[in-house]
């Protein structure tokens, strides 16, 4: 059922390498955890690719990003970024939502990713997963203490 | 034979179609069963349907990009998923986002597969608690009727839950995993009910269906076919028996003739062309949504404030369920988004109690966990997991480590909670699309609040920690009721006590609408038990079934 909606918009080049830094401030790599960054190469060409609906406010976003570093967040010393972040993150929920959104489906679907989860790197079907049974002796209580519904017969 | 129709507006003649004995309009829960139910009937069944069959291999769980389509093609709002069979809901009058899937399945695409039945003290709420009214049948009356349904759906469940009457388990329930026995330790300590929750979903092979291989992800299809839809379910046996089910198309009204009966429908076909579908028997199936929008998109001069409206009460007393979500984290993985949603649910505070300070109640539905992508867009959004060096850290103490609930609360009739016509927005093929007026009431907003502090108290008796909660769910309106109420008075109900509306003696309603109360748990057993009872009623009284006093 793949919709047909298209979205038209696409993000410039300039918005590319903001959106890069961004993404990459927001999940950086870890040597610890042996997982690359979500500003690296695969997994930005996923971010990219999947941008959709989320395409528009994360050009908003950008704006105003550049905007409050005088033309250009990529053209300031990293250093300053997260001062001109911290601000727009708190005051444009909405906008960090999709960045959010956009990042982290693209992220947390690389495989080397899933493997450092311990996952294995596959969608659910048609393998599926298992789930323990439990011990239905649990309910041993809940039978003792008998029935609760309410009868409106009998009120 | 040109057609005629009372109204004025359609300028051209339609193509007439072969008549049929019975039109149901809508292949969702309640319109497969009817159809499956009148099928041994004999009679020339067509159903319209605005959306088109879902292909198991379409469903995200075929791919890796299984969490993204939750929020794009398969996303539960309509406003959002804008897919070609839906239309477009001003919901801006509503603190609760109505939720919908329109194709052959309808709701049952896309729902969570949790199949509690409406209680005996759900149909007597005014004689037992003196608030709204009383429903002009009984758990007795649906009883045959949630077994057969029981049975056609394949639902999972255990027998014996002291919440209930005895009824039967079709199925083994869904396994407890590391979810449900962690709710259930924290139950038995509070001394609070919780039992296996009966599920949609097949635990074992079952009448050509797979068994549930815990997916998860089951709100957005089943692509093994363990869960229970109606394409799946009722659909190929009443295909079997010569139902025709005919796909995108929307009806864009009911037609009635000179003596105010419905003989047709006036629908969009695929390519867009107007048809007409010629009935004895109207059957509308659309959801506590799109039934009163057709029905007030119906108007002639017959019936100049829609069809079957003479009260008024077209549209009135929507009832959602408000929903509560409370969720917890844990210091060990647990089942994470492997196996469905639902599994397990509490009756403990179903019942009204006046000391909480409401009246009726709410059922608690236990849910597993999260995927990895969004565990980690919930934890940056509430700020549980930082941007920067800390992020992998923080998001491996949450993945796989949480677990929620849901509070579905009884959402009492009130008549300035409403679906109406907009007079702007309209759908693609230019019908006036629904608008919502909702506004949760004091007792809603009290049930709420009770029902976090309680849940709160079984995930911290579970040795949760940041537990969150969130009330009212904002995309929460999964279902809509109420709006074409069923009563015995014909000034204060649209239908009578087996689905015929009061002013069109062959026009009948079989969804959520006529509901004359929510109770408090999912709808959609006792909608198909209702639909399943009124197509029972249909079959018994063929020889009268249009008089005055049948």
């Amino acid at each position: 059922m793949k919709t047909e909606i298209h979205f038209q918009a696409k993000l410039t080049s300039a918005q590319s390498r903001t959106l890069a830094v961004l993404v990459g401030s927001m999940i950086p790599a870890s040597d610890e955890h042996g997982v690359p960054g979500a500003d690296d190469p695969l997994i930005f060409a996923d971010i990219l690719k999947s941008l959709g609906r989320e395409t528009v406010a994360i050009q908003q976003l950008i704006g105003i990003l550049d905007e409050r570093s005088g033309g250009s967040f990529v053209g300031l010393p990293i250093e300053q970024h997260q001062a001109v972040l911290e601000p727009v993150r708190q005051e444009h929920p909405l906008l960090i939502a999709a960045l959010i959104t956009a990042t982290a489906r693209c992220y947390y679907r690389d495989d080397r990713v899933m493997h450092s989860l311990g996952m294995e790197a596959r969608p659910p079907f048609p393998k599926g997963f298992e789930v323990h049974e439990g011990d239905w002796a649990l309910l041993d209580p809940v039978k003792a203490r008998g029935p609760i519904w309410r009868n409106p017969d009998r009120e | 034979m040109l057609l005629t129709i009372i109204k004025p507006r359609i300028e051209r003649p339609l193509s007439q179609l072969e008549r049929a004995d019975v039109l149901i309009i809508g292949a969702g829960a309640s319109g497969a069963a009817v159809a499956w139910s009148l099928a041994e009937t004999r009679m020339r069944i067509v159903c319209l349907e605005q959306g088109d069959w879902v292909k198991p291999t379409d469903y995200p769980s075929n791919g890796r990009d299984w969490e993204e389509r939750q929020f794009t093609d398969f996303n539960i709002n309509p406003n959002v998923r804008r897919s070609p069979a839906d239309y477009p809901i001003n919901d801006s009058g509503s603190p609760i986002k109505v939720v919908n899937f329109n194709g052959v399945g309808g709701g049952t695409i896309l729902y969570a597969g949790h199949f509690p039945r409406l209680h005996p003290s759900d149909f007597r709420v005014r004689s037992l608690d003196g608030v709204a009214d009383d429903w002009p049948i009984d758990y007795p009356t649906l009883e045959p009727w949630f077994a057969l349904n029981d049975r056609m759906m394949g639902i999972s469940g255990l027998a014996g839950d002291p919440a209930y009457p005895p009824k039967e388990a079709v199925l083994p329930p869904l396994p407890l995993g590391h979810t449900g026995t962690t709710y259930g330790r924290a139950l038995n300590t509070l001394g609070w009910h919780w039992w296996p929750a009966d599920t949609a979903m097949a635990t074992k092979d079952y009448d050509g269906r797979g068994r549930c291989i815990n997916l998860g992800n089951c709100m957005a299809g089943c692509a093994q076919g363990a869960k229970a839809s109606t394409d799946i379910t009722y659909w190929p046996h009443a295909i079997r028996q010569r139902v025709e089910l005919r796909t995108r198309a929307r009806v864009r009204e009911i037609t009635v003739d000179a003596s105010g009966m419905a003989n047709g429908a006036v629908y969009f076909d695929v390519s867009g062309v107007e048809q007409f579908q010629p009935a004895d028997v109207v059957v509308v199936a659309c959801n506590g949504v799109g039934t009163p929008r057709l029905l007030l998109n119906s108007t002639s001069n017959r019936f100049p404030n829609g069809l079957a409206n003479s009260t008024g009460l077209v549209g009135r007393n929507l009832m959602f369920h408000p929903y509560a979500s409370i969720r917890g984290f844990f210091d060990r993985p647990l089942d994470g988004h492997r196996g469905p949603h639902v599994g397990t649910w509490s009756q403990q505070f179903y019942e009204t109690d006046r000391t909480r300070g409401f009246v009726r109640g709410f059922t608690f539905q236990f849910n597993r966990g999260m995927g990895p992508a969004l565990t980690a867009m919930v934890g940056m959004m509430t700020g549980l997991i930082p941007w920067g060096s800390g992020h992998h850290e923080a998001y491996r103490m949450l993945f796989d480590r949480s677990i929620s609930m849901a509070a579905i609360c009884e959402d009492l009739p009130e008549a300035h909670n409403r679906v109406t016509l907009d007079p702007v927005l309209k759908d693609a093929n230019g019908i006036p699309a629904p608008r919502i007026e909702y506004q949760l009431s004091a007792n809603s907003r009290a049930m709420l609040a009770f029902a976090i502090e309680r849940g709160r108290e079984i995930l911290e008796t579970a040795g949760a920690r940041e537990i969150q909660s969130e009330a009212p769910i904002l995309n929460g309106g999964w279902h809509l009721l109420g709006t074409a109420r069923m009563g015995d008075d014909p000034e204060n109900s649209v239908v009578n006590s087996w689905g015929r509306a009061h002013d069109v003696k062959n026009l009948f309603i079989v969804d959520g609408s006529v509901f004359v109360t929510s109770g408090g748990v999912n709808p959609t057993a006792t909608i198909q038990a209702i639909a399943l009872h009124v197509a029972d009623n249909i079959k018994k009284r063929l020889a009268n079934l249009f008089d005055a006093d049948a």
